[in-house]
């Protein structure tokens, strides 16, 4: 046996989890090894060309608040930009942008060469290796063996990955890749539980077989915001997207080959995701609907690939050329790469801890579409956590785990891993129970402390950050402070503003919930400092919100006793004979760390978690009397 | 050696944890006893009762010694009532059951004082206790000894499981259709803000906020409605509808007759119960039947060439228990086979009258479909064999739960409170509405409603909102 070096921790695969993991755990000062089986296809884009949106836009700022990287490179290499929901309330606006795919590649894997104490590699791994339970090393397929201390499986969709297109399939990755087939068994063999998951994609085709004057052009924001909190560009040159429809000639087209459809004579085991169905399941479900929206996206600046979004399709490719053509703008569509399926294998991420570790094989984390999610921002999400916790292991330290209140971060794996999943999971901001608390504008807020204890946040960042902090503490201190009297003069310069007169002596903080009332205005009328408009924001949504926030912060409060109430690890739920069947089963797989992760399952009622909670206090004195 | 401080010590930080949460149940067995018992727990057990609590000389509950007996009214403040009259007994921490502040009441027996004394200290803030949550409080609190904790982890269990099983049963049944004709609007509602906040490219229209207030009044009317007959216990009023079916001169006018007087001669009557002419309640050993269309049956014996089976479709349709009447002393005829035919899969009982006349046919000619545990050989002429109709009746509605009418209440008074706390979030929702606060925040006030609901009928899970998206809207890249 052949071994070439020895690391802390290696990363397995190289797409948004796997980089977001090996930059965090390189960064925390781990020795660590990158392993892609391309080194050209780092965080490669193998669908969409964006990132973010409700609720994966607010992944990709507290990944950034914490230190990651997924902010930062889609701020230098997106191309088009645009806040969305901007007419709902401040806690599910979202920024959205287009990326230039090859750009992105490329800046991402340029900062993961240039990562102290981090190798990039190019193989490709057959087996992991483990002694007594604990991760000790990996085997490459040419047989060569790397020793670690722990691994992060991030192999998004390569697991035994199948392609299918029509009647045809062959194993495979997406976009041409290589599958990762051996490794598959390997797990099997270390007693992981695999589901097998299906997504898909549609056609890129050709821009200049495109007539854009038969579509709707779709630009950017004027001002762009961005993702990362330590980036001040606001203004970006930016490419349009254009908006088109299908046609019941192009659902005819559809309807008539649908025997075809791999999902149809069964070619298809997989499980899809319900919120990215193809189009022929789009019209099967719902016949009613006349048109579907497309989006035609571009897929970088360096390139006439265009992405059809609203697309997805594994039909066979004779079908995907007749039905694009129906389509008002592409009626002399050249595709150049078709839509396809693929089926691949990934873990039960019930199997997992909240630190995203095996809960049987020490040293074994996953993240990303390995766990069973979809989507780029969920894998750089769990990418990061699984790369501190790796980290914070190989180093003696505590797992490191947000809570449901904390971070979407924390309600994307504690879904994981207390719920599981029976579909590729996907963040939606109608998950979270606290959303009002969890906005994108305060990510940093919540989470660059919690980076800078890690060792994970430059200081650059931390500076800003606490500039920021002081600046709002500050105006809420002087907000809070100033009383103001209903005088005549008051009401009159409230007047001359348009604002309605005061009756009682109020704060100047009750006057900025009123409508219409803006801080700046308030710092015009009674001499407050002026500050940036981060710091503005974040003082007129404290205000205008108050009530909700309040509300929320209570609910977290209630919920925060049960979190801090921990289960050993040691408990036998066998032994609590009180408890329902059903529910002593379920304990017994999930292993709650805590009692409010114990509510959250299914199937656990309120009855069980008083019996566990009598049960703990019973050991627990026991253990005093003893 | 020091295990004995540390364990106090950690107990103490037990009682801080429950500090906001005061609990109040009913303590005695129900219906029967002179006396009844309400008791408290909490820190503001004290402050809770004294809005309630007049001595004769206006001396506050709060300045009496711990562990006095103290004579004084229970009374309705805001309507100036006095409920009843009582003797309370404050017993402070740490010298009581629970090693909180502990309030007892004792009333007199019987549902109403009991009941309006509850309901005013739930509306002064008290919660209604969990299934065993004043035993498992004792313990936590180290009042009760390790021994004892297996028992209470069964209390709670089996308490809860009871409850449980008369959520899931027979009498909930209309109370669950109620309260789901509240909560689908209110998923769709939800559903489709959810639905335009996180996919917001996506072709999904916008919601019309009118529409959804005047919804949202809507629904508000049907939980005033709900509120106003479950003030004196909805279920127990309501009762389970019941249809008699069968031919004509089978008995069914007897079999009434013979409920109708036992109710007389069993039960008190419980206040409130409409009777029109066309239906009649009785509370069988805590049973409460209301028979459908009672004229009618009278009727239809009365006059034999009306066939009594057309409008057995009908009851049917509206029925939570179904009585066949079957005539064991005449053959079975195109009629009965007519009533077969119209069951179908429905659950019966089938009562087969003048069993005390030679039998003209054999159950085994029955059809397949019916049970056959619940074929019972009656004569309503003698009055034999109705005690096992009732018998196996009770087993089915209430599942061998002996504390049926605690259960019952308990799950009453639940359903109460959640309905005015259901109300009071639809109001912010409207508030906020009117307000045109941004969507994503009249969510929470719809969420928080939609779930207090979902609490009574044990279930509130997100997923259903999610599937309600993906069912409706068409989403995808």
């Amino acid at each position: 046996m052949f071994i070439v070096d020895d690391y802390d921790i290696i990363i397995v695969g190289a797409g948004h989890a796997g980089v977001e993991a090996a930059l965090a755990a390189a960064r925390m000062g781990c020795k660590t090894l990158l392993a892609t089986l391309n080194m050209d296809n780092i965080a490669m884009m193998p669908c969409n060309p964006s990132v973010g949106g409700p609720a994966k836009g607010h992944l990709v700022r507290e990944v950034d608040a914490l230190g990651g990287q997924m902010g930062i490179n889609a701020d230098k290499t997106c191309i088009q930009f645009r806040m969305l929901n901007t007419s709902k309330g401040p806690a599910v606006q979202a920024l959205r942008a287009q990326a230039d795919k090859k750009f992105y590649q490329a800046m991402m894997k340029k900062t993961c060469e240039e990562q102290e104490n981090l190798d990039v590699k190019q193989i490709l791994i057959d087996e992991i290796l483990v002694e007594d339970g604990q991760v000790s090393g990996v085997v490459v397929e040419t047989g060569e063996v790397y020793r670690c201390k722990a691994i992060v499986l991030a192999t998004g969709t390569y697991l035994r990955g199948r392609i299918i297109i029509g009647e045809n399939t062959y194993a495979g990755g997406p976009a041409g890749q290589r599958a990762a087939t051996k490794l598959s068994s390997c797990l099997k063999n270390l007693g992981i539980q695999l589901m097998r998951f299906k997504t898909g994609t549609p056609a890129r085709v050709d821009k200049r077989s495109l007539d854009f004057s038969k579509m709707i052009k779709q630009p950017g924001d004027l001002e762009a915001d961005s993702f990362s909190f330590l980036t001040v560009e606001k203004t970006r040159e930016q490419v349009p997207c254009y908006l088109t429809y299908t046609n019941a000639k192009t659902h005819e087209i559809i309807l008539k080959n649908i025997d075809r459809a791999p999902m149809a004579n069964g070619i298809i085991e997989g499980i899809g995701p319900r919120y990215c169905p193809s189009i022929e399941t789009k019209i099967l479900r719902f016949p009613d609907k006349g048109q579907h929206q497309l989006f035609i996206e571009p897929e970088g600046l360096n390139t006439n690939e265009m992405y059809v979004q609203g697309m997805s399709t594994s039909m066979p490719i004779d079908v995907q050329f007749a039905f694009l053509k129906t389509i008002k703008g592409m009626e002399n569509v050249k595709i150049m790469r078709p839509g396809y399926a693929i089926e691949y294998d990934c873990l039960d991420p019930l199997q997992l801890k909240p630190s995203l570790e095996h809960k049987k094989i020490s040293g074994f984390f996953s993240a990303g579409q390995a766990n069973g999610t979809s989507g780029y921002e969920e894998a750089a999400a769990q990418g990061i956590m699984a790369g501190i916790n790796a980290a914070q292991k190989v180093l003696g330290r505590e797992p490191f785990i947000l809570k449901r209140s904390e971070a979407y971060i924390g309600v994307l794996i504690d879904d994981l891993v207390t719920k599981g999943t029976t579909e590729p999971y996907r963040m939606m901001t109608s998950r979270a129970e606290y959303r009002l608390i969890l906005r994108q504008d305060n990510a940093d807020m919540r989470l660059t402390e919690k980076g800078w204890q890690l060792g994970l946040v430059s200081e650059e960042r931390y500076r800003v950050f606490q500039a920021k902090k002081e600046g709002i503490d500050t105006a809420l201190r002087l907000l809070h402070a100033q009383k103001i009297n209903p005088s005549q003069e008051n009401n009159n310069l409230l007047a001359a503003h348009g604002i309605e007169h005061i009756h009682n002596a109020m704060t100047l903080y009750d006057l900025l919930k009123r409508k219409g009332v803006h801080y700046s205005l308030l710092a015009e009328l009674f001499s407050l400092p002026r500050f940036s408009p981060e710091i503005i924001k974040q003082v007129e949504i404290d205000a205008l919100y108050s009530g909700y926030i309040k509300k929320q912060e209570e609910q977290v409060a209630r919920m925060e006793k049960m979190e801090k109430k921990l289960l050993p690890d040691t408990l036998d739920y066998n032994l609590i004979t009180s408890l329902r069947d059903e529910a002593r089963e379920k304990l017994s797989k999930i292993r709650p760390i805590s009692v409010g992760q114990a509510a959250r399952i299914s199937g656990v009622s309120p009855a069980d978690i008083s019996v566990l909670l009598v049960y703990l206090e019973q050991k627990r004195r026991e253990k005093d009397s003893e | 050696m020091g295990g004995h401080f540390r364990g106090k010590r950690s107990a103490n930080k037990e009682v801080k944890l429950n500090k906001e949460d005061t609990i109040a149940a009913i303590a005695t067995p129900f219906g029967a006893g002179s006396i009844g018992v309400i008791r408290l727990s909490g820190e503001k057990a004290i402050e809770i009762v004294e809005k309630i609590f007049v001595s004769p000389k206006h001396t506050p509950l709060g300045d009496f010694p711990s562990h006095r007996v103290i004579y004084g009214h229970i009374v309705d403040k805001d309507k100036a009532e006095i409920i009843d009259e009582v003797i309370c007994l404050v017993m402070r921490a740490p010298r009581s059951y629970t090693r909180e502040d502990v309030v007892e009441i004792q009333c007199h027996g019987g549902m109403m004082p009991l009941r309006r004394i509850l309901a005013l200290v739930l509306a002064q803030g008290a919660r209604l206790a969990e299934a065993g949550e004043f035993t498992k409080r004792a313990f936590l609190n180290g009042r009760l000894d390790l021994a004892q904790a297996q028992a209470v982890m069964d209390i709670i269990e089996a308490k809860s499981e009871s409850s449980l099983r008369m959520a899931s049963g027979h009498l909930m049944g209309k109370f669950s259709q109620q309260i789901n004709s509240i909560r689908e609007p209110l998923l769709e509602m939800i559903a489709h803000y959810e639905a335009t906040i996180d996919f917001p490219e996506e072709e999904v229209d916008p919601v019309d906020n009118l529409a959804v207030s005047e919804t949202l009044y809507d629904l508000q009317a049907d939980i005033d409605e709900m509120l106003r007959t479950a003030h004196t216990g909805r279920i127990l009023k309501d009762g389970l509808m019941t249809a008699i079916i069968g031919k004509p001169n089978v008995g069914k006018s007897s079999l009434l007759n013979f409920f109708l007087q036992e109710e007389r001669a069993i039960v008190t009557d419980i206040p409130g119960t409409t009777r029109d002419s066309l239906e009649e309640y009785a509370n069988i050993e805590g049973i409460p039947f209301r028979f459908i269309d009672t004229a009618g049956i009278r009727e239809t014996e009365d006059k034999v060439e009306k066939i009594g089976v057309e409008k057995a479709h009908t009851y049917l349709e509206q029925a939570d228990i179904i009585l066949v009447v079957l005539d064991s002393s005449r053959p079975l005829d195109e009629n009965d086979e007519r009533i077969f035919a119209m069951l179908k899969e429905k659950d019966c009982y089938v009562l087969v009258n003048k069993s005390d006349l030679p039998a003209q046919w054999d159950i085994d000619v029955l059809p397949e479909g019916i049970n056959r545990k619940r074929v019972f050989l009656i004569s309503t002429r003698r009055g034999s064999g109705l005690e096992n109709v009732i018998e196996a009746i009770k087993e089915d509605v209430y599942s061998g739960n002996a504390q049926r009418e605690e259960a019952i209440f308990v799950n009453n008074v639940r359903q109460v409170e959640a309905l005015k706390k259901a109300k009071q979030h639809l109001d912010d929702a409207l508030r906020a509405l009117d307000d045109e606060v941004p969507e994503d925040l009249v969510v929470i006030d719809l969420r928080s409603a939609w779930e207090t609901l979902g609490d009574i009928l044990g279930d509130s899970v997100n997923e259903e909102v999610i599937d309600e998206i993906f069912s409706r809207f068409c989403i995808g890249k």
